[in-house]
């Protein structure tokens, strides 16, 4: 770009970034087929999470949970026009290698799947593609960040319909958000330190008043009332993972979350989309999961 | 003045913020009601299936003609010059607006999403011709223009990724990703010159 050359400079933190811009206000659904693709799509979903099962189903099944397939996550991209997303384990620099030269769009470095590596998270940076990661608090967020999350989304305990984490995450971010605003610039060095964060990203945090990028909720997002919970907490936007396609009616019930993002802040129509949604997903007491069964708790 | 942001998904925000900075008041607009007193409206960058089936399930269809038609000015960014267009080669709820024909993501997937210097010329109307940095997202291109269509900007290749016809604006990229505001005064001027007349 110097001397008036046109030159085009791909990968750069801004398009990373604005990738989760675009996606603001809206739904990313999991999927596990092309038509569950389809129906996410028609229903107003922003993207779509491409995943052999969805987190409840890998709750039930156990074992160790890798990376889809890349034939599956392809059958998806080419049954889409929106933007479409895929998990890579924590820590698995080669499984987001992969997914990056499957040409997806965002890659989620998630705690759903069983972690590769118990000390580090994939450096992100060296990516083209963008990453999203998954926090419970600021000190978890601004690391994420720091090793080139575009995106951050709450974490929620994925599977369960139960959105007491998520809600949990939210408060924890956006309370500690609040708390910085009022700090002289010598306490904010020791938080910063207290919850393991770069001092330079807390310093930013302040700066804007939120996140350097878009925070999402996910995990346990079940109703449009939940969503729209998610949203009156401050977040941008929303994951539904196992609440569309483990419930009775998935397209009414998409659609219906879709809306309930869009107009949080009128309870009527949250009321008319709320009406005969059909049977939501069958949900779990996060207090009844055993230490081991709780995925929030994976992530360093 | 008092310009709207169509606010029922994506960057609307950022819009918000722009114009705020350039000291104008904004409004929210997420039904019907909110167009009014409107004097010009901008469509964000977002997914444009998504903006175009929360405007039709919620009736904005109609009314955001009925204004078109009017004379208020529409800028459309990304998602909101496809929603704008005439012809965009598939079955999805388009204003249809704009006499043009439009490709979505027309570069590829997100990682050909790129940032480059563009020449356009016409910014010399706000004073101020220097290059302009512009941000495509998973973006899309025009690929045909109708005879009162302007085209404002190319790439270097020739594809078209910025056009006007009288009081409809539409931009493939997001000026406002950036902190340059010429665009956003660019289509205040529009705005301007329409409630003017």
């Amino acid at each position: 770009m110097m001397n008036g050359e046109v030159q085009r400079a791909y990968g750069t933190v801004t398009v990373k970034r604005g990738l989760a811009q675009m996606l603001k206000g809206g739904v990313i659904m999991d999927v596990i087929n092309a038509e569950q693709a389809q129906i996410a799509e028609e229903a107003g979903a922003v993207a779509v999470m491409a995943l052999e099962r969805v987190p409840a189903d890998i709750r039930a099944h156990g074992g160790v949970a890798r990376m889809a397939d890349p034939e599956k996550i392809l059958e998806i991209m080419e049954a889409v026009t929106i933007p479409v997303m895929a998990k890579c384990r924590i820590g698995h620099y080669m499984e987001a290698k992969i997914l990056e030269a499957l040409g997806v769009d965002f890659i989620d470095e998630s705690e759903v799947l069983t972690p590769a590596d118990e000390q580090y998270h994939v450096n992100k940076w060296e990516f083209k593609v963008p990453f999203v990661c998954g926090a419970r608090d600021l000190g978890e967020a601004l690391r994420r960040i720091a090793e080139g999350a575009a995106m951050i989304r709450s974490k929620g305990e994925a599977g369960t319909g139960n959105v007491v984490e998520a809600v949990r995450h939210a408060r924890a971010i956006m309370g500690a958000i609040r708390r910085i605003q009022g700090m002289g610039e010598e306490e904010l060095v020791a938080y910063a330190k207290e919850i393991g964060a770069p001092y330079e990203l807390v310093l930013e945090t302040r700066r804007l008043g939120r996140l350097p990028v878009v925070l999402f909720a996910a995990g346990g997002i079940a109703t449009p009332a939940d969503a729209a919970l998610m949203m009156w907490l401050g977040m941008d936007g929303v994951f539904v993972g196992s609440g569309i396609f483990k419930s009775e009616n998935p397209y009414k019930r998409a659609r219906a979350i879709v809306e309930a993002v869009t107009y949080w802040q009128e309870p009527e129509i949250l009321a008319m989309v709320s009406r005969n949604l059909g049977e939501p997903m069958y949900g779990i007491d996060v207090r009844q999961l055993t230490e081991a069964q709780r995925l929030a708790l994976r992530g360093w | 003045m008092r310009i709207g942001v169509l606010g029922l998904q994506g960057d609307y925000l950022e819009h918000h913020q722009v114009l705020r900075r350039l000291g104008v008041e904004t409004v929210d607009v997420r039904l019907p009601s909110h167009l009014e007193g409107v004097d010009g409206l901008i469509i964000p960058g977002g997914e444009s299936t998504t903006i175009g089936a929360l405007a039709e399930r919620y009736g904005l269809m109609e009314p955001l003609r009925r204004m078109a038609e009017a004379g208020v000015p529409i800028w459309g960014t990304c998602a909101g010059m496809i929603f704008l267009a005439r012809d965009v080669g598939r079955p999805q709820p388009t204003l249809g607006l704009m006499d043009v024909r439009v490709r979505r993501n027309a570069f590829g997937r997100q990682i050909d999403s790129f940032e480059v210097d563009l020449e356009i010329p016409a910014l010399a109307r706000v004073g101020d011709p220097r290059p302009f940095h512009a941000v495509f997202i998973r973006a899309p291109r025009i690929e045909a223009v109708g005879p009162d269509v302007e085209v404002l900007a190319r790439l270097e290749d020739g594809t078209i990724v910025a056009a006007q016809q009288g009081h409809l604006l539409a931009t493939a990229f997001h000026p406002e990703l950036t902190d340059d505001t010429r665009f956003h005064r660019y289509f205040l001027e529009i705005v301007q010159q329409a409630s003017r007349r």
